[in-house]
C-alpha cells in the first residue's frame, strides 16, 4: 500500500504509462513501469496505454495490469481527452506519466482537464517543450550559454547544400521527432533527408557532426529550477539508430553541473533526457534534449535514483529531496526477448482496445 | 607518475575509470605496479620493488616503464 503524504490515507496507487513500444528503438514505457514496480512495491496498479496492436509491453502481464488503446496525436486532444475519460471512470488513475515526446503537447495541453477528474502529472510547460525542440535547440544553447552543434533546418532537399558546404560532411540529417542518420556525402544526405520527410513529416535538420564520445543523461526537475536527480550514462554499444543497448554510469562533476544549469535555466518540469557529444578537449556539446525518461531510466534506479518513482512523488505533492550520490560502473545490457501469447489476445486488444 | 585518485583496479588486473566509463584488463606485473601505485609509492620505491622481486636488468626494465607509462597516459588514468 501506498501512503500520500497529502491525502493521510493509504490507497492502492494506479499509475498510467505510454511508451510500451519495446522494440529496436524502444520507448521508455517499460523501463519506467520496472522502477515504479521496484519503488512502490506490489500494491501498484500499471495502466498501459498504447498507440498500436503490436506494442510488446501490452502483453507482459506481469508489468502491466490492463492496457488501452489511445488515439494518435493526430487525432488532437478531444479524441485524447475523452478516451481518457472512459478508462478513469473504469480505472481511477492517480498519475499519468507519457513518455513520447510527439504525444506531449496533447497531454500538456489537456492537463487541467486531466486533474479535474483526479489524474494527476509532472509535465513540463508548452513553452519549455518549445525551446528544446530540436528546430529551436541551437538558439536555446546561444541564449543560455549551452554549447550546441550548428545547424540548419530546411524544408526542401534542394536546400542541403547550403549547410554542406558550410558545415562540410560528414552531417547528421534529422527527424523532426525521431530518428538521425550521419551521412558521409549528398547522395546520402538527400536519401536520409526523403527516408525522415515520409516517416516523420517536415522540416529536417541538419547538424554539424560533432567527433566524440556519446554520453546521455537522465534528469528530473521539479519545475522550480532544482535538479531532483542526475545520472550520466556513457554509452557502450550503440545500434545503427544510434540507441544505446548497453551503458554505464560515469562520474564527472561537469556533466551533472551541465544538467543541472539546464534545469536552472529553464525551470524544467518533470523527466528529460540530455544527449551529449563530449569531444577530445572536454567541451560538451548539447546534441539533443529530449522532454521525458529515456528508455534506459531503469539504470537511474540500479544506481540510486529512481528518477520515475521521485515523479510520482513529485505529481502527488510530496516532498521529495534532491539525490545527492549514486553508484558509478553500474551497467545496463539490454537483450530481446520473445513473449509468446494466444493469438485470442491479439485479437482481444485489435477488436476492443483493451486486454 | 600518480594514478588518477578515482581510478578502480582489482587483484586479477581489471581497471575501471569511473569518470569516462573506460575499463581495461592488465597482466600479472601490471597489476602489481598498479597496486603499487595506489598505495602511493614513489617511481623509485616501485622500481627497486620489481628489481628485487624478478630478474630483470635495470634498463630493460627502465624501458618497459617508461612503455607502460605511456600507455597509462593515453588511457587517461595518470594524475598529470
Amino acid at each position: 500500500m501506498y501512503v500520500s503524504q497529502n491525502q493521510q490515507k493509504s490507497k492502492a496507487l494506479t499509475i498510467a504509462v505510454t511508451g510500451l513500444n519495446a522494440n529496436d528503438n524502444p520507448g521508455p514505457g517499460l523501463a519506467v513501469i520496472r522502477a515504479l514496480r521496484e519503488g512502490f512495491g506490489n500494491e501498484l496498479r500499471i495502466i498501459g496505454l498504447a498507440y498500436e496492436t503490436l506494442e510488446p509491453a501490452i502483453y507482459l502481464k506481469d508489468q502491466i495490469d490492463k492496457t488501452y488503446q489511445i488515439p494518435y496525436p493526430s487525432a488532437g486532444v478531444k479524441a485524447l481527452l475523452e478516451r481518457l475519460n472512459y478508462i478513469q471512470e473504469k480505472e481511477n488513475i492517480d498519475v499519468l506519466i507519457p513518455n513520447f515526446d510527439a504525444e506531449l503537447y496533447n497531454f500538456i495541453k489537456i492537463e487541467k482537464e486531466l486533474l479535474s477528474v483526479g489524474i494527476k502529472t509532472f509535465l513540463p510547460s508548452h513553452k519549455q517543450l518549445e525551446e528544446r525542440d530540436k528546430i529551436n535547440l541551437k538558439a536555446f544553447g546561444d541564449k543560455n550559454n549551452f554549447k550546441i552543434p550548428a545547424d540548419e533546418v530546411i524544408f526542401k532537399s534542394s536546400n542541403i547544400d547550403i549547410p554542406a558546404e558550410k558545415f562540410g560532411y560528414p552531417l547528421l540529417v534529422k527527424g523532426k521527432f525521431y530518428d538521425a542518420y550521419i551521412v558521409q556525402n549528398a547522395s546520402d544526405a538527400h536519401k536520409a533527408f526523403h527516408k525522415l520527410h515520409a516517416k516523420w513529416g517536415l522540416p529536417i535538420i541538419i547538424q554539424e557532426f560533432i567527433k566524440g564520445t556519446e554520453i546521455n543523461i537522465a534528469g528530473l526537475g521539479d519545475g522550480k529550477g532544482n535538479a531532483i536527480s542526475v545520472i550520466p550514462m556513457r554509452k557502450m554499444y550503440i545500434t545503427e539508430k544510434g540507441k544505446a543497448w548497453a551503458g554505464i554510469t560515469i562520474e564527472d562533476e561537469k556533466l551533472i553541473a551541465l544538467a543541472q544549469d539546464f534545469v536552472k535555466a529553464t525551470n524544467w518540469k518533470g523527466g528529460f533526457e540530455l544527449e551529449i557529444m563530449k569531444n577530445d578537449k572536454g567541451d560538451l556539446y548539447i546534441m539533443e534534449v529530449n522532454p521525458r525518461f529515456p528508455a534506459w531510466i531503469y539504470l537511474t534506479v540500479a544506481s540510486g535514483q529512481n528518477q520515475p518513482k521521485a515523479l510520482v512523488d513529485l505529481a502527488l505533492g510530496n516532498t521529495v529531496d534532491e539525490f545527492s550520490t549514486y553508484k558509478t560502473g553500474k551497467m545496463f545490457i539490454r537483450y530481446a526477448w520473445d513473449n509468446v501469447i494466444d493469438v485470442e489476445e491479439f485479437q482481444k486488444f485489435s477488436a476492443f482496445g483493451e486486454l | 607518475m600518480k594514478l588518477k585518485s578515482n581510478i578502480a583496479t582489482s587483484e586479477n588486473g581489471f581497471i575501471f575509470n569511473p569518470a569516462t566509463g573506460d575499463s581495461f584488463t592488465s597482466n600479472g606485473i601490471a597489476a602489481e605496479i598498479l597496486a603499487y601505485m595506489k598505495l602511493a609509492e614513489t617511481e623509485q620505491e616501485i622500481k627497486k620493488r620489481i628489481l628485487d622481486k624478478y630478474e630483470v636488468e635495470p634498463s630493460q626494465l627502465e624501458r618497459d616503464w617508461d612503455d607502460y607509462m605511456l600507455q597509462l597516459k593515453e588511457a587517461n588514468l595518470l594524475d598529470l
